[in-house]
C-alpha cells in the first residue's frame, strides 16, 4: 500500500479515533444524562442548589458535594502549584544534571501510586497529624480566619486537599518540567548575557516562553483533583455540608457515588447520584473549557 | 437430617429416571429428567447482597460444597440494595439483605419474592473513650440524642444517671456513621426510631438516611478504623467488627429496662420472642425487643428469592442449600459472632422454602 491509498488509510484510521474520543463522550454524557433525568425533571437549578440529601423522604440537592469538590480541589491546587512550580524549576535551573536526572524518574513513580494507597495513608498517618498537629497549630496562628474555626477532627476538606496535593503534585510538576525544559537554552543564555541574576532569568526569559504549558500543567492537575474518589472519601468525613471552615467535614460529587451507588434503593435515588455526575462532568468540561480560553488568552498574550 | 435426604434424593432420582424412560417418546419440551439430571451435574448457584452475611455464606458455600461437590454457591457481597436490585433484575438466583425488601420493591419485582432469615445479627455501639474502662451504659433515648447532635460533650449530665462514678472525658463527642447505604444502618436506625419519636419524625428508617450530625465511613471496617483513630468518638458497627478491632462495646438498655451487651446469646434472646409474632412473611424487625435478656438493636438478615422459580436444576439445589443453611449451617454461626436461629423461626423458615416451586411443581 503506497502513494493515495496509503493517505486515504492513514486518514480515515485517524478519523475514527478521533470520531471514537468524541462519541465516548457523547455516549456518556447521554447515558448519564438519561438516567439523571427524573431528578432534573423538578428543574435542574433546585437539584444544583439544593442543600438537602434525604434519601428517605426523596429530597437530593446537589450543592454540598459540588461546594466540596470545588473547595478541596482549590485547596489542592493551592499547595499543589507553588510547590510543583518550585520542584520543577529546581530539576532544570538549579541542580545539576545527575541529580535531575536521579530525581526525575521518582516524581514520576509518585504518580503512579494507586490513589486507594494514598487514601489509607491518609486514614493513618495524615488524619492523626492533622487533628493533633497540623490543626491545632493552624488554629492558634489563623483561628480568627472562618477558614480555620472549629475544632480540628483530623478529616475534613483540608485533609482531602492535602491529600489531593500531595497526589497531582507529581502530575504537575513532571508536566511542568518538561515544559520548563523545552524553553530553549539560548532563551537563558541570552538573559544571562543581559547580566541578569538567576531569578531575573527564570522571571523574564523561561516563565514567559512557558506560559501556557504551565497552565496545561495546571489543568492536568485540576482534572485529577475534581475527579479523584478513593483517597479523599477516606478522609473527607463524608457529610452533606457546607461549611466555611476547611477544619469541617464535608463531601465531593465523587466520593457520594462512590459511596452510596450500590446501596442506592428507589430510581429517584440513582437518578439523583447520576445527576451528580452529570454536576461533575458539567463542572470539568467548564473548568477545562475555561483553562483552554486561558491557555489561548496567554499565548496570544506571549506572541 | 441429611441421612433422611439424601435416600430421599436417590428415591426421587429413580422415579424421575422411571418416568423419563416411560415419557420419553411423547413428553413435551424440555423432558423433566433434563433438568432434574442438571442437579446431578455441577451447578453453580449466584447470590449477591449483603455484607454483613458474608463471612457466614462463604463459610456455608465451602462446607455445603464437601459434602455436595456438584453445588457451588457463588456469593458476591455487594451491599443489601445492590443484592435487592440483582434479584429484581434476574441477575443472580438469590440475593440477601439486612433490611427486608419495601412494598414498593416488591411491586417492582412482580412474581412473589420470599424472605428467607438465614441468621441473626447485633450492631454494637462502640466507642473510643481513653482512661474509661468499664463499658458505658446507654438508654435508647440517650443514644438517639447522641446521633441527632442533641448530646454533644461527654460530661453531659445525661450520662450520669446510668454510669454512676465513671469518669468521662470533658471532650466533644465525635458522631461516627456509615457513609455508604447498608442494612446495619438499616437495624441501628429502626431501633432509634422506636425509642425516639424526635428521630423518626426528623431523620426517619432506611438504610442511608439524612444524618443530622457525624462523620460518614464506608464500610463496618472504616468505621471500625475511624472509631479507632478518633479520641472521643462512638459509633456503630456489626459486632464482629468490634470484636476484632477490640473496641469497647456499649452496654444498651432494652424494652426491659436491664443494661444488656450485644452478645450471641443476647441476640438470640432477642429472636426468640419475636418468632410467635412474626408476620406471614417474615419480614419483621426485633429491635427493642421484648425480654429481660435482650439485646435491644438486633436484626435478622435475610435471602430473598423468587417463589415461582424457572428451571427445576438449578431452583431445587438453591433451595435445597438454603434447608441446609437453616438447619445444620446454623451449627457454624456462633464461631463467626452470628447468632444461631430459634427453632421456631427455623419452621418458619422450612414452610416457606417448601413453598418454592419450579416448572409448576415443588422444588424441593
Amino acid at each position: 500500500m503506497t502513494g493515495r491509498r496509503a493517505d486515504d488509510a492513514y486518514r480515515a484510521t485517524l478519523i475514527v479515533a478521533a470520531a471514537a474520543v468524541v462519541l465516548t463522550l457523547a455516549g456518556i454524557a447521554l447515558v448519564v444524562g438519561r438516567m439523571a433525568w427524573p431528578a432534573l425533571l423538578d428543574g435542574p437549578w433546585s437539584f444544583l442548589v439544593g442543600r438537602t440529601w434525604n434519601p428517605v423522604t426523596n429530597t437530593f440537592g446537589a450543592l454540598p458535594a459540588l461546594y466540596g469538590t470545588l473547595l478541596t480541589s482549590a485547596v489542592a491546587l493551592a499547595i499543589a502549584v507553588p510547590l510543583s512550580f518550585g520542584v520543577a524549576l529546581f530539576l532544570t535551573e538549579v541542580a545539576p544534571r545527575r541529580l535531575a536526572d536521579a530525581i526525575a524518574p521518582l516524581i514520576d513513580l509518585l504518580a503512579a501510586i494507586p490513589s486507594v494507597i494514598y487514601g489509607l495513608w491518609g486514614i493513618f498517618v495524615l488524619a492523626p497529624l492533622m487533628r493533633e498537629h497540623v490543626g491545632p497549630v493552624l488554629k492558634a496562628t489563623l483561628g480568627w480566619l472562618p477558614l480555620f474555626a472549629g475544632e480540628p477532627i483530623g478529616v475534613g476538606y483540608l485533609t482531602a486537599g492535602v491529600i489531593l496535593a500531595i497526589m497531582i503534585t507529581p502530575v504537575i510538576t513532571s508536566v511542568a518540567r518538561e515544559v520548563l525544559e523545552a524553553v530553549p537554552r539560548t532563551q537563558r543564555e541570552a538573559a544571562i548575557g543581559l547580566g541578569a541574576t538567576p531569578w531575573e532569568v527564570v522571571r523574564g526569559a523561561v516563565f514567559p516562553a512557558a506560559r501556557s504549558g504551565l497552565v496545561g500543567a495546571v489543568v492536568l492537575g485540576l482534572g485529577r483533583a475534581l475527579g479523584e474518589t478513593m483517597a479523599v472519601t477516606m478522609v473527607i468525613g463524608n457529610r452533606f455540608d457546607i461549611s466555611a471552615s476547611l477544619f469541617a467535614p464535608g463531601y465531593t460529587l465523587a466520593a457520594v457515588i462512590a459511596n452510596e451507588f450500590s446501596e442506592a434503593f428507589s430510581p429517584e435515588y440513582l437518578a439523583a447520584l447520576a445527576g451528580l455526575g452529570m454536576v461533575l462532568l458539567g463542572t470539568t468540561l467548564l473548568l477545562n473549557a475555561g483553562a483552554r480560553l486561558l491557555v489561548a488568552r496567554v499565548r496570544a498574550g506571549a506572541a | 437430617m441429611r441421612t433422611i435426604r439424601v435416600p430421599g434424593f436417590a428415591f426421587i432420582l429413580a422415579v424421575v429416571a422411571l418416568a423419563a424412560c416411560k415419557g420419553e417418546p411423547t413428553a413435551p419440551v424440555p423432558p423433566p429428567a433434563a433438568s432434574l439430571a442438571a442437579t446431578e451435574r455441577n451447578v453453580t448457584l449466584n447470590g449477591a447482597g449483603a455484607t454483613f452475611q458474608y463471612p457466614l455464606m462463604t463459610k456455608w458455600a465451602s462446607e455445603y460444597n464437601r459434602t455436595n461437590p456438584a453445588v457451588r454457591v457463588n456469593y458476591q457481597s455487594i451491599g443489601s440494595g445492590g443484592g435487592i436490585r440483582q434479584l429484581v433484575a434476574g441477575t443472580v438466583h438469590f440475593g440477601s439483605t439486612d433490611g427486608p425488601m419495601t412494598d414498593a420493591q416488591l411491586a417492582e419485582a412482580k412474581d412473589p419474592v420470599l424472605h428467607v432469615p438465614v441468621t441473626l445479627g447485633a450492631v454494637a455501639v462502640v466507642t473510643h473513650l481513653p482512661g474509661v474502662t468499664q463499658p458505658l451504659r446507654l438508654s435508647g433515648e440517650l443514644l438517639a440524642a447522641i446521633f441527632l447532635g442533641r448530646v454533644t460533650r461527654w460530661d453531659d449530665p445525661a450520662f450520669a444517671e446510668a454510669n454512676p462514678g465513671v469518669a468521662l472525658p470533658s471532650t466533644p463527642i465525635t458522631v461516627v456513621r456509615r457513609s455508604d447505604g447498608s442494612g446495619t444502618t438499616y437495624i441501628f436506625v429502626d431501633y432509634l426510631a422506636k425509642v425516639s419519636p424526635e428521630w423518626r419524625a426528623q431523620v426517619g428508617v432506611a438504610t442511608s438516611v439524612d444524618w443530622p450530625v457525624g462523620l460518614g465511613a464506608k464500610g463496618n471496617e472504616g468505621v471500625a478504623g475511624q472509631v479507632k483513630q478518633t479520641p472521643g468518638s462512638i459509633g456503630y458497627v456489626e459486632l464482629t467488627y468490634a470484636l476484632q478491632n477490640g473496641l469497647p462495646t456499649a452496654e444498651v438498655r432494652n424494652a426491659d429496662g436491664a443494661f444488656v451487651a450485644p452478645s450471641v446469646a443476647s441476640v438470640t434472646a432477642a429472636a426468640a420472642g419475636a418468632a410467635a409474632s412474626m408476620p406471614d412473611d417474615l419480614r419483621v424487625s426485633i429491635t427493642n425487643a421484648a425480654g429481660p435478656g435482650a439485646y435491644p438493636i438486633s436484626g435478622f438478615s435475610w435471602v430473598v428469592l423468587r417463589q415461582v422459580q424457572a428451571a427445576c436444576g438449578v431452583a431445587t439445589p438453591m433451595v435445597r442449600f438454603l434447608s441446609w443453611a437453616v438447619h445444620d449451617g446454623q451449627a457454624f454461626a456462633p464461631a463467626l459472632h452470628y447468632a444461631p436461629l430459634p427453632e421456631a423461626v427455623v419452621a418458619r423458615c422450612d414452610a416457606k422454602l417448601a413453598s418454592v416451586t419450579c416448572e409448576g411443581r415443588p422444588a424441593l
